[in-house]
């Protein structure tokens, strides 16, 4: 096999610390991105789930009377949900419960007021059937009873969602591009360094293919080296977001730190390998391009 | 074979965008080396001479003109294909242009290694020519370590370790005394019975009436004798 000689000289050329500096900060970037849209979109699945399914029902008087003359509205209306296809847990919420919603609005003791507050039943709705049809059957039990489902916030929840990944998305872009930027500066940095060197040996035959290779390799090597360190650095940190998350995700705090997404370990390896490949892509352009000024 | 027809040569200025103000350095040279012919190639300081071995050597294009190397015409070669003819064309550099950061016997191997030859074969072939030279013993040695003669002598090892078939040699006896200067031009002539086309710029006259062969005499970058 042939000796592996650095005709070139570049393993004093390309600089050794910065490069692998500037690709592992903008691989650590990356690595967040990468979390943030796998994180958006575990949350909005499961705030969608949440938000989608709830069903909220006020029923006002509803100690009166039903319409059908057994028992009250309240009573009338939890039957009539009990007894629809696709609707579950259905419950009233305590008078403690509603003195916890109505806080915010009519102070500590809501229920206590001269105010007609309506009863409050709560359950989670399949989304099979029609809500029309369910709300004329609950106004029918109980005439004035309104139902509402959470389909209007679970849509803001998928926009704000989009929004979020578009947004890391773009910010994946932009770190390709710095990080090609930054692989191309220092490319022409060695190219620079080496003018004298590489007029030579392309002088005495070697095909461009061979420059470009040289440096190519060597950019190669820098940049997955700073890809691994940057996103090596990154997983700690993770770590510590994906705990702060842990409440939203519906992780107990009792079971430790919560672990990162299976599509995120597998993510972390992709990263060194992108940024080889950005750095051989780009190496190997500039260069090209930069030979072609040669005879 | 080397061929020259109707060849000028412009360099660009610096800051210029056209070549069309620029002067001529080599104005309107037609000539022609056969294969395993020689040339001296001589004229005053300024008269061209390096010039034109830059396009013998393809490190410049003509601006006008017809160029064929070794019986290529060159006007239409791939970049590939312009690399591999200049594999098989020996060069000594006025300033020899070795590489610093490597030894002698890694620069002396270079051209050998650009072509992929088995390193059994570099390491014969490089040895028998370091030898041949008088620098076997500082073959681990740097450039930047040999006095100005050595480094030619290792700049001709170069150009020849590869058994050109064009040898370009400029100004190879430059540096050297007079002994070292025959021992040069015994394995230039050596090279050239064996077949290498041979071109070697120089200002020793002396030289010249030692090793008689045509001349190609330049002046203001015009051939003012050819023969």
């Amino acid at each position: 096999m042939a000796k592996r000689i650095d005709h070139l000289g570049l393993r004093s050329a390309m600089a050794d610390r910065l490069l692998p500096m500037l690709v592992g900060a903008m691989s650590f970037l990356a690595v967040l991105a990468i979390a943030g849209v796998l994180a958006a979109a575990a949350l909005a699945a499961q705030w969608q789930g949440d938000t989608g399914a709830a069903l909220t029902v006020q029923v006002p008087d509803a100690s009166k009377p039903a319409a059908s003359g057994s028992g009250n509205r309240e009573t009338a209306v939890l039957g009539v949900l009990n007894a629809t296809p696709g609707v579950t847990n259905a419950k009233a919420l305590t008078g403690a419960e509603l003195d916890t919603l109505l806080k915010p609005w009519l102070g500590e003791d809501a229920q206590n007021l001269a105010l007609p507050v309506p009863a409050v039943l709560t359950a989670s709705w399949s989304g099979a059937g029609s809500i029309t049809s369910l709300r004329a059957a609950l106004d029918e039990a109980a005439p004035g009873t309104l139902a509402e489902t959470g389909a209007r916030w679970a849509a803001r929840v998928a926009a704000l969602t989009t929004s979020l990944q578009d947004s890391a998305a773009a910010i994946l872009v932009i770190v390709a591009l710095v990080a090609s930027a930054v692989i191309a500066i220092a490319t022409r940095a060695g190219l620079a360094q080496r003018r004298d060197t590489i007029a030579i040996i392309h002088g005495l035959g070697a095909l461009d293919s061979d420059i470009a290779g040289r440096f190519a390799l060597r950019a190669t090597l820098l940049a997955g080296f700073g890809a691994i360190i940057g996103g090596g650095i990154a997983v700690p940190v993770l770590l510590w977001l994906a705990t702060l998350a842990a409440p939203f995700a519906g992780v107990l705090p009792q079971s430790g730190t919560p672990p990162l997404p299976p599509l995120l370990w597998a993510a972390l390896p992709a990263i060194p390998a992108a940024a080889a490949l950005i750095g051989w892509v780009t190496s190997q352009l500039t260069v090209r391009s930069w030979l072609r000024g040669l005879a | 074979m080397v061929r020259f027809e109707d060849v000028w040569l412009k360099y660009r200025r610096a800051g210029e965008a056209s070549l069309a103000a620029s002067p001529d350095v080599i104005c309107g040279m037609s000539f022609e080396i056969p294969d395993g012919g020689f040339r001296w190639l001589t004229g005053a300081s300024g008269a061209g001479k390096t010039s034109l071995l830059k396009l013998m050597y393809l490190a410049e294009h003509p601006s006008r003109g017809q160029i064929d190397i070794l019986g290529t015409r060159i006007g239409k070669l791939s970049r590939r294909d312009m690399a591999l003819l200049r594999r098989r064309i020996g060069v000594v550099y006025q300033d020899f242009r070795l590489l610093s950061h490597l030894s002698v016997y890694d620069n002396v191997a270079l051209p050998m290694r650009l072509a992929r030859k088995p390193e059994s074969q570099i390491k014969a072939d490089v040895t028998e020519l370091l030898r041949w030279v008088g620098l076997s013993q500082k073959h681990e040695s740097r450039p930047d370590e040999l006095s100005g003669g050595e480094q030619q002598r290792i700049a001709i090892a170069r150009a020849v370790v590869g058994r050109p078939k064009l040898l370009v040699a400029d100004e190879p006896t430059g540096n050297l005394d007079d002994d070292q200067a025959e021992r040069l031009m015994l394995l230039i002539t050596a090279l050239n019975r064996l077949g290498t086309t041979v071109v070697v710029a120089t200002h020793n006259l002396g030289l010249v009436a030692r090793y008689p062969a045509p001349r190609l005499e330049i002046a203001g970058g015009k051939l003012a004798t050819d023969g």
